[in-house]
Protein backbone atom coordinates (compact mmCIF):
# COMPACT_ATOMS: atom_id res chain seq x y z
CA UNK A 1 0.00 0.00 0.00
CA UNK A 2 2.67 2.47 1.06
CA UNK A 3 4.65 1.35 -1.93
CA UNK A 4 1.74 2.08 -4.27
CA UNK A 5 1.26 5.49 -2.69
CA UNK A 6 4.93 6.27 -3.13
CA UNK A 7 4.66 5.37 -6.78
CA UNK A 8 1.75 7.78 -7.18
CA UNK A 9 3.56 10.61 -5.42
CA UNK A 10 5.09 12.18 -8.55
CA UNK A 11 1.68 12.24 -10.26
CA UNK A 12 0.11 13.87 -7.23
CA UNK A 13 2.80 16.52 -7.08
CA UNK A 14 2.36 17.29 -10.78
CA UNK A 15 -1.42 17.50 -10.53
CA UNK A 16 -1.30 19.74 -7.47
CA UNK A 17 1.04 22.14 -9.23
CA UNK A 18 -1.23 22.23 -12.29
CA UNK A 19 -4.16 23.15 -10.10
CA UNK A 20 -2.21 25.90 -8.37
CA UNK A 21 -1.05 27.39 -11.66
CA UNK A 22 -4.62 27.76 -12.91
CA UNK A 23 -5.63 29.87 -9.96
CA UNK A 24 -2.81 32.35 -10.40
CA UNK A 25 -4.55 34.61 -12.95
CA UNK A 26 -7.54 35.29 -10.75
CA UNK A 27 -9.76 37.34 -13.05
CA UNK A 28 -9.27 34.87 -15.85
CA UNK A 29 -9.85 31.89 -13.58
CA UNK A 30 -13.17 33.31 -12.42
CA UNK A 31 -14.22 33.99 -16.01
CA UNK A 32 -13.03 30.52 -16.91
CA UNK A 33 -15.30 28.90 -14.31
CA UNK A 34 -18.28 31.02 -15.32
CA UNK A 35 -17.55 30.23 -18.96
CA UNK A 36 -17.36 26.50 -18.32
CA UNK A 37 -20.74 26.51 -16.58
CA UNK A 38 -22.13 28.66 -19.39
CA UNK A 39 -20.97 26.21 -22.06
CA UNK A 40 -22.87 23.47 -20.28
CA UNK A 41 -25.89 25.71 -19.75
CA UNK A 42 -26.01 26.67 -23.42
CA UNK A 43 -25.91 23.06 -24.46
CA UNK A 44 -28.75 22.43 -22.07
CA UNK A 45 -30.60 25.45 -23.47
CA UNK A 46 -30.63 23.82 -26.88
CA UNK A 47 -32.58 20.84 -25.48
CA UNK A 48 -34.78 23.14 -23.43
CA UNK A 49 -35.62 25.33 -26.46
CA UNK A 50 -36.49 22.33 -28.62
CA UNK A 51 -38.65 20.63 -26.02
CA UNK A 52 -40.49 23.85 -25.27
CA UNK A 53 -41.13 24.60 -28.92
CA UNK A 54 -42.96 21.26 -29.24
CA UNK A 55 -44.60 18.82 -26.83
CA UNK A 56 -42.25 15.89 -27.15
CA UNK A 57 -39.57 14.60 -29.48
CA UNK A 58 -38.77 10.99 -30.33
CA UNK A 59 -41.21 9.71 -27.71
CA UNK A 60 -39.54 11.75 -24.94
CA UNK A 61 -40.93 14.57 -22.82
CA UNK A 62 -38.73 17.30 -21.40
CA UNK A 63 -38.62 15.77 -17.92
CA UNK A 64 -37.55 12.43 -19.38
CA UNK A 65 -34.91 14.20 -21.47
CA UNK A 66 -33.49 15.69 -18.26
CA UNK A 67 -32.36 12.20 -17.33
CA UNK A 68 -30.75 11.51 -20.70
CA UNK A 69 -29.02 14.89 -20.79
CA UNK A 70 -28.03 14.69 -17.13
CA UNK A 71 -26.44 11.25 -17.31
CA UNK A 72 -24.70 11.89 -20.64
CA UNK A 73 -23.44 15.33 -19.75
CA UNK A 74 -22.24 14.39 -16.28
CA UNK A 75 -20.39 11.34 -17.60
CA UNK A 76 -18.87 13.41 -20.39
CA UNK A 77 -17.74 16.23 -18.10
CA UNK A 78 -16.07 13.82 -15.72
CA UNK A 79 -14.32 12.03 -18.57
CA UNK A 80 -13.31 15.43 -19.95
CA UNK A 81 -11.92 16.36 -16.53
CA UNK A 82 -9.73 13.27 -16.37
CA UNK A 83 -8.62 12.72 -19.97
CA UNK A 84 -10.07 15.61 -22.00
CA UNK A 85 -6.71 17.27 -22.51
CA UNK A 86 -5.58 14.32 -24.64
CA UNK A 87 -7.13 16.57 -27.26
CA UNK A 88 -4.00 18.67 -27.04
CA UNK A 89 -1.87 15.84 -28.44
CA UNK A 90 -1.36 17.44 -31.88
CA UNK A 91 0.02 20.53 -30.12
CA UNK A 92 2.57 18.38 -28.29
CA UNK A 93 3.41 16.52 -31.50
CA UNK A 94 3.91 19.72 -33.49
CA UNK A 95 6.01 21.36 -30.80
CA UNK A 96 8.06 18.18 -30.33
CA UNK A 97 7.37 18.15 -26.59
CA UNK A 98 5.79 14.70 -26.83
CA UNK A 99 9.26 13.20 -27.23
CA UNK A 100 10.02 14.11 -23.63
CA UNK A 101 7.21 11.83 -22.51
CA UNK A 102 8.84 8.90 -24.27
CA UNK A 103 12.10 9.43 -22.39
CA UNK A 104 10.54 9.12 -18.95
CA UNK A 105 10.10 5.73 -17.30
CA UNK A 106 6.30 6.02 -17.10
CA UNK A 107 3.59 5.04 -19.60
CA UNK A 108 3.08 7.81 -22.15
CA UNK A 109 -0.70 7.71 -21.83
CA UNK A 110 -0.53 8.12 -18.04
CA UNK A 111 1.81 11.06 -18.39
CA UNK A 112 -0.46 12.66 -20.93
CA UNK A 113 -3.44 12.18 -18.64
CA UNK A 114 -1.68 13.76 -15.68
CA UNK A 115 -0.11 16.53 -17.75
CA UNK A 116 -3.07 18.77 -17.09
CA UNK A 117 -6.17 18.83 -15.00
CA UNK A 118 -8.57 21.68 -15.50
CA UNK A 119 -10.52 22.78 -12.48
CA UNK A 120 -12.95 24.60 -14.74
CA UNK A 121 -14.09 21.23 -16.08
CA UNK A 122 -15.29 20.40 -12.58
CA UNK A 123 -17.52 23.47 -12.79
CA UNK A 124 -18.81 22.16 -16.10
CA UNK A 125 -19.95 18.94 -14.42
CA UNK A 126 -22.35 20.83 -12.15
CA UNK A 127 -24.70 21.43 -15.09
CA UNK A 128 -25.08 17.74 -15.87
CA UNK A 129 -25.37 16.95 -12.17
CA UNK A 130 -28.16 19.51 -11.72
CA UNK A 131 -30.05 18.21 -14.76
CA UNK A 132 -29.71 14.64 -13.52
CA UNK A 133 -30.89 15.57 -10.02
CA UNK A 134 -33.90 17.41 -11.46
CA UNK A 135 -34.65 14.46 -13.72
CA UNK A 136 -34.51 12.00 -10.84
CA UNK A 137 -36.90 14.10 -8.77
CA UNK A 138 -39.37 14.96 -11.55
CA UNK A 139 -39.70 11.50 -13.06
CA UNK A 140 -41.68 8.79 -11.42
CA UNK A 141 -38.94 6.33 -10.60
CA UNK A 142 -39.40 3.28 -8.40
CA UNK A 143 -36.38 3.37 -6.12
CA UNK A 144 -35.25 -0.23 -5.89
CA UNK A 145 -32.13 -2.23 -6.55
CA UNK A 146 -32.96 -2.40 -10.23
CA UNK A 147 -33.17 1.35 -10.86
CA UNK A 148 -30.18 2.20 -8.69
CA UNK A 149 -28.00 -0.38 -10.38
CA UNK A 150 -29.13 0.80 -13.83
CA UNK A 151 -28.23 4.34 -12.92
CA UNK A 152 -24.84 3.31 -11.57
CA UNK A 153 -24.14 1.21 -14.65
CA UNK A 154 -25.12 4.09 -16.93
CA UNK A 155 -22.93 6.65 -15.20
CA UNK A 156 -19.94 4.33 -14.83
CA UNK A 157 -20.10 3.01 -18.37
CA UNK A 158 -20.84 6.46 -19.79
CA UNK A 159 -17.67 7.75 -18.14
CA UNK A 160 -15.62 4.86 -19.51
CA UNK A 161 -17.08 5.29 -23.01
CA UNK A 162 -16.38 9.02 -23.16
CA UNK A 163 -12.88 8.57 -21.74
CA UNK A 164 -12.30 5.91 -24.41
CA UNK A 165 -13.47 8.31 -27.09
CA UNK A 166 -10.84 10.81 -25.99
CA UNK A 167 -8.11 8.18 -26.04
CA UNK A 168 -9.27 6.84 -29.43
CA UNK A 169 -9.10 10.38 -30.74
CA UNK A 170 -5.62 10.90 -29.31
CA UNK A 171 -4.41 7.66 -30.91
CA UNK A 172 -5.76 8.66 -34.31
CA UNK A 173 -4.30 12.14 -33.98
CA UNK A 174 -0.82 10.71 -34.37
CA UNK A 175 -1.90 10.27 -37.99
CA UNK A 176 -4.09 13.36 -38.27
CA UNK A 177 -1.91 16.05 -36.78
CA UNK A 178 -3.59 18.79 -38.80
CA UNK A 179 -6.92 17.05 -38.85
CA UNK A 180 -7.93 17.20 -35.21
CA UNK A 181 -11.42 18.20 -36.27
CA UNK A 182 -11.91 14.74 -37.75
CA UNK A 183 -11.78 13.23 -34.28
CA UNK A 184 -13.88 16.09 -32.91
CA UNK A 185 -16.62 14.70 -35.11
CA UNK A 186 -16.95 11.62 -32.94
CA UNK A 187 -15.75 13.03 -29.61
CA UNK A 188 -17.94 16.13 -29.47
CA UNK A 189 -20.40 14.71 -31.99
CA UNK A 190 -20.58 11.71 -29.67
CA UNK A 191 -21.30 13.89 -26.67
CA UNK A 192 -24.02 15.64 -28.63
CA UNK A 193 -25.46 12.34 -29.86
CA UNK A 194 -25.48 10.93 -26.33
CA UNK A 195 -27.71 13.78 -25.14
CA UNK A 196 -30.32 13.06 -27.83
CA UNK A 197 -33.12 10.50 -27.99
CA UNK A 198 -31.62 7.88 -30.32
CA UNK A 199 -35.06 7.24 -31.79
CA UNK A 200 -34.70 10.34 -34.00
CA UNK A 201 -31.40 9.31 -35.61
CA UNK A 202 -31.15 8.74 -39.34
CA UNK A 203 -29.88 5.24 -40.16
CA UNK A 204 -26.23 6.22 -40.77
CA UNK A 205 -26.11 7.91 -37.39
CA UNK A 206 -27.73 4.92 -35.70
CA UNK A 207 -24.93 2.70 -37.05
CA UNK A 208 -22.12 5.06 -36.08
CA UNK A 209 -23.36 6.21 -32.66
CA UNK A 210 -25.44 3.15 -31.87
CA UNK A 211 -22.67 0.62 -32.36
CA UNK A 212 -19.25 1.84 -33.60
CA UNK A 213 -18.99 4.56 -30.96
CA UNK A 214 -21.86 3.24 -28.82
CA UNK A 215 -23.21 6.54 -27.56
CA UNK A 216 -26.80 5.30 -27.39
CA UNK A 217 -25.64 3.07 -24.51
CA UNK A 218 -24.34 6.03 -22.49
CA UNK A 219 -27.68 7.50 -21.50
CA UNK A 220 -30.54 6.92 -23.93
CA UNK A 221 -30.80 3.14 -23.58
CA UNK A 222 -30.33 2.99 -19.80
CA UNK A 223 -33.01 5.68 -19.42
CA UNK A 224 -35.47 3.83 -21.65
CA UNK A 225 -34.81 0.72 -19.54
CA UNK A 226 -35.15 2.73 -16.32
CA UNK A 227 -38.47 4.31 -17.34
CA UNK A 228 -39.62 1.13 -19.09
CA UNK A 229 -40.14 2.91 -22.38
CA UNK A 230 -39.96 1.32 -25.83
CA UNK A 231 -36.57 1.83 -27.48
CA UNK A 232 -35.69 2.94 -30.99
CA UNK A 233 -35.71 0.77 -34.11
CA UNK A 234 -32.57 -1.44 -33.87
CA UNK A 235 -32.17 -0.36 -30.25
CA UNK A 236 -34.67 -2.10 -27.92
CA UNK A 237 -34.65 -0.79 -24.36
CA UNK A 238 -33.32 -3.99 -22.74
CA UNK A 239 -30.00 -3.09 -24.38
CA UNK A 240 -29.70 -0.54 -21.58
CA UNK A 241 -28.40 -3.39 -19.43
CA UNK A 242 -25.68 -4.06 -21.99
CA UNK A 243 -23.87 -0.78 -21.41
CA UNK A 244 -20.91 -2.63 -19.84
CA UNK A 245 -20.44 -4.54 -23.10
CA UNK A 246 -20.50 -1.28 -25.03
CA UNK A 247 -17.97 0.17 -22.56
CA UNK A 248 -15.70 -2.86 -22.98
CA UNK A 249 -15.84 -2.47 -26.75
CA UNK A 250 -15.00 1.25 -26.44
CA UNK A 251 -11.99 0.51 -24.25
CA UNK A 252 -10.74 -2.13 -26.70
CA UNK A 253 -11.08 0.28 -29.60
CA UNK A 254 -9.32 3.04 -27.63
CA UNK A 255 -6.35 0.91 -26.61
CA UNK A 256 -5.94 -0.46 -30.14
CA UNK A 257 -5.98 3.04 -31.62
CA UNK A 258 -3.60 4.34 -28.98
CA UNK A 259 -1.05 1.52 -29.52
CA UNK A 260 -1.37 1.85 -33.26
CA UNK A 261 -0.75 5.61 -32.99
CA UNK A 262 2.23 5.29 -30.66
CA UNK A 263 3.87 2.70 -32.92
CA UNK A 264 3.36 4.97 -35.89
CA UNK A 265 4.91 7.94 -34.12
CA UNK A 266 8.47 8.56 -35.17
CA UNK A 267 9.39 11.56 -33.08
CA UNK A 268 9.82 15.16 -34.06
CA UNK A 269 13.31 14.58 -35.39
CA UNK A 270 15.06 16.34 -32.50
CA UNK B 1 -3.20 46.53 -49.34
CA UNK B 2 -5.90 44.88 -47.22
CA UNK B 3 -6.90 43.04 -50.38
CA UNK B 4 -3.45 41.43 -50.46
CA UNK B 5 -3.70 40.43 -46.83
CA UNK B 6 -7.06 38.91 -47.66
CA UNK B 7 -5.48 36.87 -50.45
CA UNK B 8 -2.66 35.80 -48.11
CA UNK B 9 -5.31 34.54 -45.71
CA UNK B 10 -6.90 32.54 -48.52
CA UNK B 11 -3.54 30.99 -49.50
CA UNK B 12 -2.72 30.05 -45.95
CA UNK B 13 -5.99 28.25 -45.49
CA UNK B 14 -5.59 26.34 -48.74
CA UNK B 15 -2.30 24.78 -47.64
CA UNK B 16 -3.90 22.45 -45.11
CA UNK B 17 -6.12 20.12 -47.14
CA UNK B 18 -6.38 17.51 -44.38
CA UNK B 19 -7.67 20.08 -41.91
CA UNK B 20 -10.30 21.06 -44.43
CA UNK B 21 -11.40 17.47 -44.98
CA UNK B 22 -11.52 16.97 -41.23
CA UNK B 23 -13.74 20.00 -40.86
CA UNK B 24 -16.04 18.59 -43.50
CA UNK B 25 -16.38 15.29 -41.65
CA UNK B 26 -17.25 17.18 -38.47
CA UNK B 27 -19.81 19.29 -40.34
CA UNK B 28 -21.43 16.24 -41.88
CA UNK B 29 -21.65 14.45 -38.53
CA UNK B 30 -23.19 17.38 -36.70
CA UNK B 31 -25.39 18.14 -39.70
CA UNK B 32 -26.85 14.62 -39.65
CA UNK B 33 -27.37 14.71 -35.88
CA UNK B 34 -29.09 18.09 -36.11
CA UNK B 35 -31.20 16.92 -39.03
CA UNK B 36 -32.43 13.99 -36.95
CA UNK B 37 -33.53 15.93 -33.90
CA UNK B 38 -34.87 19.00 -35.76
CA UNK B 39 -36.84 16.91 -38.25
CA UNK B 40 -38.36 15.01 -35.34
CA UNK B 41 -39.27 18.36 -33.74
CA UNK B 42 -40.89 19.58 -36.96
CA UNK B 43 -42.69 16.24 -37.17
CA UNK B 44 -44.15 16.43 -33.68
CA UNK B 45 -45.21 20.04 -34.30
CA UNK B 46 -47.35 18.68 -37.13
CA UNK B 47 -45.24 19.55 -40.18
CA UNK B 48 -44.33 23.18 -39.56
CA UNK B 49 -42.47 24.64 -36.61
CA UNK B 50 -42.04 28.43 -36.38
CA UNK B 51 -42.44 28.61 -40.14
CA UNK B 52 -39.95 25.82 -40.86
CA UNK B 53 -41.07 22.75 -42.75
CA UNK B 54 -38.71 19.83 -43.23
CA UNK B 55 -37.14 21.30 -46.39
CA UNK B 56 -36.53 24.72 -44.84
CA UNK B 57 -35.16 23.13 -41.65
CA UNK B 58 -32.74 21.07 -43.71
CA UNK B 59 -31.60 24.20 -45.56
CA UNK B 60 -31.03 25.90 -42.19
CA UNK B 61 -29.05 22.93 -40.81
CA UNK B 62 -26.71 22.50 -43.75
CA UNK B 63 -26.14 26.16 -44.51
CA UNK B 64 -25.35 26.91 -40.88
CA UNK B 65 -22.98 23.92 -40.75
CA UNK B 66 -21.42 25.09 -44.00
CA UNK B 67 -20.80 28.56 -42.59
CA UNK B 68 -19.14 27.14 -39.50
CA UNK B 69 -15.71 27.05 -41.11
CA UNK B 70 -16.00 30.68 -42.16
CA UNK B 71 -17.81 32.40 -39.32
CA UNK B 72 -15.71 32.52 -36.18
CA UNK B 73 -17.90 31.37 -33.28
CA UNK B 74 -15.00 29.81 -31.35
CA UNK B 75 -13.44 33.08 -30.33
CA UNK B 76 -9.84 32.16 -31.02
CA UNK B 77 -7.64 34.16 -33.36
CA UNK B 78 -4.02 34.73 -34.29
CA UNK B 79 -4.33 38.25 -32.96
CA UNK B 80 -5.09 36.86 -29.52
CA UNK B 81 -1.82 34.89 -29.54
CA UNK B 82 0.09 37.92 -30.79
CA UNK B 83 -1.25 40.13 -28.04
CA UNK B 84 -0.39 37.50 -25.48
CA UNK B 85 3.12 36.88 -26.73
CA UNK B 86 3.84 40.56 -27.26
CA UNK B 87 4.39 40.14 -31.01
CA UNK B 88 1.71 42.74 -31.45
CA UNK B 89 4.32 45.38 -30.60
CA UNK B 90 5.86 44.66 -34.01
CA UNK B 91 2.46 44.97 -35.67
CA UNK B 92 2.17 48.49 -34.31
CA UNK B 93 5.40 49.40 -36.10
CA UNK B 94 4.04 48.32 -39.48
CA UNK B 95 2.55 50.96 -41.76
CA UNK B 96 -0.91 49.33 -41.77
CA UNK B 97 -3.78 49.59 -39.39
CA UNK B 98 -3.42 46.73 -36.89
CA UNK B 99 -7.15 46.13 -36.65
CA UNK B 100 -7.74 46.29 -40.41
CA UNK B 101 -4.88 43.91 -41.17
CA UNK B 102 -5.90 41.33 -38.57
CA UNK B 103 -9.53 41.28 -39.64
CA UNK B 104 -8.75 41.25 -43.39
CA UNK B 105 -6.53 38.17 -42.99
CA UNK B 106 -9.15 36.33 -40.96
CA UNK B 107 -11.96 37.22 -43.35
CA UNK B 108 -9.80 35.96 -46.22
CA UNK B 109 -9.38 32.61 -44.49
CA UNK B 110 -13.09 32.55 -43.79
CA UNK B 111 -14.03 33.28 -47.39
CA UNK B 112 -11.75 30.60 -48.73
CA UNK B 113 -13.24 28.05 -46.34
CA UNK B 114 -16.54 28.47 -48.17
CA UNK B 115 -15.14 26.60 -51.15
CA UNK B 116 -13.74 23.38 -49.68
CA UNK B 117 -15.96 23.34 -46.63
CA UNK B 118 -19.06 25.49 -47.05
CA UNK B 119 -20.18 24.30 -50.47
CA UNK B 120 -19.48 20.58 -49.88
CA UNK B 121 -21.42 20.72 -46.60
CA UNK B 122 -24.42 22.14 -48.42
CA UNK B 123 -23.94 19.57 -51.17
CA UNK B 124 -23.89 16.69 -48.68
CA UNK B 125 -27.13 17.99 -47.20
CA UNK B 126 -28.66 18.41 -50.62
CA UNK B 127 -27.79 14.87 -51.71
CA UNK B 128 -28.26 12.99 -48.44
CA UNK B 129 -31.28 14.79 -47.06
CA UNK B 130 -32.62 17.27 -49.61
CA UNK B 131 -33.61 20.87 -48.88
CA UNK B 132 -35.79 23.71 -50.08
CA UNK B 133 -33.93 26.65 -51.59
CA UNK B 134 -35.24 29.78 -53.35
CA UNK B 135 -35.82 29.47 -57.09
CA UNK B 136 -35.18 33.12 -57.97
CA UNK B 137 -31.82 34.86 -58.19
CA UNK B 138 -32.49 37.68 -55.70
CA UNK B 139 -31.99 35.81 -52.41
CA UNK B 140 -28.67 34.39 -53.65
CA UNK B 141 -27.22 37.77 -54.60
CA UNK B 142 -28.29 39.51 -51.41
CA UNK B 143 -27.52 36.31 -49.47
CA UNK B 144 -23.93 36.24 -50.72
CA UNK B 145 -23.45 39.82 -49.53
CA UNK B 146 -25.15 39.01 -46.24
CA UNK B 147 -22.80 36.04 -45.73
CA UNK B 148 -19.78 38.26 -46.39
CA UNK B 149 -21.01 40.80 -43.84
CA UNK B 150 -21.79 38.01 -41.38
CA UNK B 151 -18.29 36.54 -41.65
CA UNK B 152 -16.79 40.01 -41.19
CA UNK B 153 -18.93 40.81 -38.14
CA UNK B 154 -17.78 37.58 -36.47
CA UNK B 155 -14.08 38.23 -37.08
CA UNK B 156 -14.42 41.88 -36.08
CA UNK B 157 -16.05 40.76 -32.84
CA UNK B 158 -13.39 38.12 -32.16
CA UNK B 159 -10.82 40.86 -32.68
CA UNK B 160 -12.42 42.66 -29.72
CA UNK B 161 -11.78 39.57 -27.58
CA UNK B 162 -8.16 39.53 -28.68
CA UNK B 163 -7.54 43.14 -27.68
CA UNK B 164 -8.97 42.58 -24.20
CA UNK B 165 -5.66 40.76 -23.82
CA UNK B 166 -3.96 44.14 -23.43
CA UNK B 167 -5.58 44.29 -19.99
CA UNK B 168 -6.25 40.66 -19.10
CA UNK B 169 -3.08 38.88 -20.33
CA UNK B 170 -4.80 35.49 -20.18
CA UNK B 171 -7.92 35.61 -22.36
CA UNK B 172 -9.10 32.01 -22.26
CA UNK B 173 -12.01 32.96 -20.03
CA UNK B 174 -13.27 35.61 -22.43
CA UNK B 175 -13.00 33.13 -25.28
CA UNK B 176 -15.04 30.47 -23.52
CA UNK B 177 -17.64 33.07 -22.58
CA UNK B 178 -17.90 34.15 -26.21
CA UNK B 179 -18.01 30.59 -27.51
CA UNK B 180 -20.98 29.63 -25.35
CA UNK B 181 -23.06 32.76 -25.90
CA UNK B 182 -22.25 33.21 -29.59
CA UNK B 183 -23.19 29.63 -30.48
CA UNK B 184 -26.62 29.96 -28.95
CA UNK B 185 -27.49 33.46 -30.13
CA UNK B 186 -25.99 33.17 -33.60
CA UNK B 187 -28.44 30.37 -34.21
CA UNK B 188 -25.92 27.54 -34.41
CA UNK B 189 -27.70 25.22 -31.97
CA UNK B 190 -31.26 25.87 -33.12
CA UNK B 191 -32.74 28.68 -35.21
CA UNK B 192 -33.32 31.59 -32.83
CA UNK B 193 -36.91 31.67 -34.16
CA UNK B 194 -37.61 28.57 -32.06
CA UNK B 195 -36.71 30.41 -28.85
CA UNK B 196 -39.40 31.57 -26.43
CA UNK B 197 -40.23 35.23 -27.07
CA UNK B 198 -38.16 36.73 -24.27
CA UNK B 199 -35.04 34.77 -25.21
CA UNK B 200 -35.45 35.66 -28.87
CA UNK B 201 -35.69 39.33 -27.89
CA UNK B 202 -32.41 38.98 -25.98
CA UNK B 203 -30.77 37.32 -28.98
CA UNK B 204 -31.98 40.03 -31.35
CA UNK B 205 -30.47 42.70 -29.13
CA UNK B 206 -26.99 41.23 -29.69
CA UNK B 207 -24.73 41.24 -32.76
CA UNK B 208 -24.61 37.41 -32.81
CA UNK B 209 -27.59 36.72 -35.13
CA UNK B 210 -25.87 39.00 -37.67
CA UNK B 211 -23.03 36.49 -37.89
CA UNK B 212 -25.00 33.42 -38.94
CA UNK B 213 -28.77 33.47 -38.43
CA UNK B 214 -29.48 36.50 -40.62
CA UNK B 215 -27.26 35.40 -43.52
CA UNK B 216 -28.91 31.97 -43.48
CA UNK B 217 -32.35 33.59 -43.39
CA UNK B 218 -31.56 35.82 -46.37
CA UNK B 219 -29.92 33.04 -48.35
CA UNK B 220 -32.72 30.54 -47.81
CA UNK B 221 -35.38 33.11 -48.62
CA UNK B 222 -36.94 33.04 -45.17
CA UNK B 223 -36.89 36.82 -45.39
CA UNK B 224 -37.26 38.41 -48.82
CA UNK B 225 -37.58 41.77 -50.52
CA UNK B 226 -37.56 44.88 -48.34
CA UNK B 227 -37.36 42.83 -45.13
CA UNK B 228 -34.22 41.13 -46.37
CA UNK B 229 -32.61 44.47 -47.19
CA UNK B 230 -33.58 45.64 -43.70
CA UNK B 231 -31.88 42.58 -42.16
CA UNK B 232 -28.69 43.29 -44.09
CA UNK B 233 -28.94 46.89 -42.87
CA UNK B 234 -29.00 45.64 -39.27
CA UNK B 235 -25.92 43.53 -40.01
CA UNK B 236 -24.08 46.54 -41.45
CA UNK B 237 -24.99 48.65 -38.41
CA UNK B 238 -23.54 46.01 -36.08
CA UNK B 239 -20.45 45.74 -38.25
CA UNK B 240 -19.87 49.50 -38.02
CA UNK B 241 -20.36 49.44 -34.26
CA UNK B 242 -18.04 46.51 -33.66
CA UNK B 243 -15.33 47.96 -35.93
CA UNK B 244 -15.51 51.32 -34.20
CA UNK B 245 -15.22 49.78 -30.75
CA UNK B 246 -12.28 47.72 -31.98
CA UNK B 247 -10.52 50.84 -33.19
CA UNK B 248 -11.05 52.58 -29.83
CA UNK B 249 -9.84 49.57 -27.85
CA UNK B 250 -6.80 49.14 -30.10
CA UNK B 251 -5.71 52.73 -29.49
CA UNK B 252 -6.29 52.49 -25.75
CA UNK B 253 -4.52 49.12 -25.63
CA UNK B 254 -1.54 50.50 -27.47
CA UNK B 255 -1.02 53.01 -24.70
CA UNK B 256 -1.18 50.39 -21.95
CA UNK B 257 0.94 47.90 -23.85
CA UNK B 258 3.78 46.51 -21.84
CA UNK B 259 5.67 43.79 -23.57
CA UNK B 260 6.54 41.18 -21.00
CA UNK B 261 10.08 40.06 -20.69
CA UNK B 262 11.57 43.29 -22.04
Amino acid sequence: MADALARLAPYRAVLASRMRSQRSYRANFALDLVGAVLVGLMEFTEIWVLFHAVEGIGGFTFTQMLLVFGIADLAFSLADLVVGHCDALPTYVRAGTLDVFFLRPQPVLLQLVTSDISLRRLARATVGLAALAAGLVLNDIAWDVRSVSLLAIALGCGFVMFASLFVTAAGLQFFLVNGAEMTNAFVYGGRYAATQPASVWPRVVAVVFGFLFPMAFAAYLPVTALLEMPGAPWLPSWLGWCAPLAAAWSVTLALLCWRWGVRHYQGAGG
Amino acid sequence: MYGRLLVAGVRRQSSYPLATLAGLVANATFGLLKTGILFAAVGSAGGTLAGYDVGAMSAYVWLSQGLLGSVNLRGRSDMMLRVRSGDVAIDFLRPVDVQGAAIATDVGQGLFALLPRGLPSVLIGLLAVGMTMPTSLGPYVLGAFSVLVGITVSHAFVYLLAVTGFWLVETRGVTVLYMSVAGLFAGLYTPIWLFPDWLRAVAEATPFPSMMMYPVDVLTGRVTGGDAVGVVGVQLAWLAGVLLLGQVLTRAGRRTLEVQGG
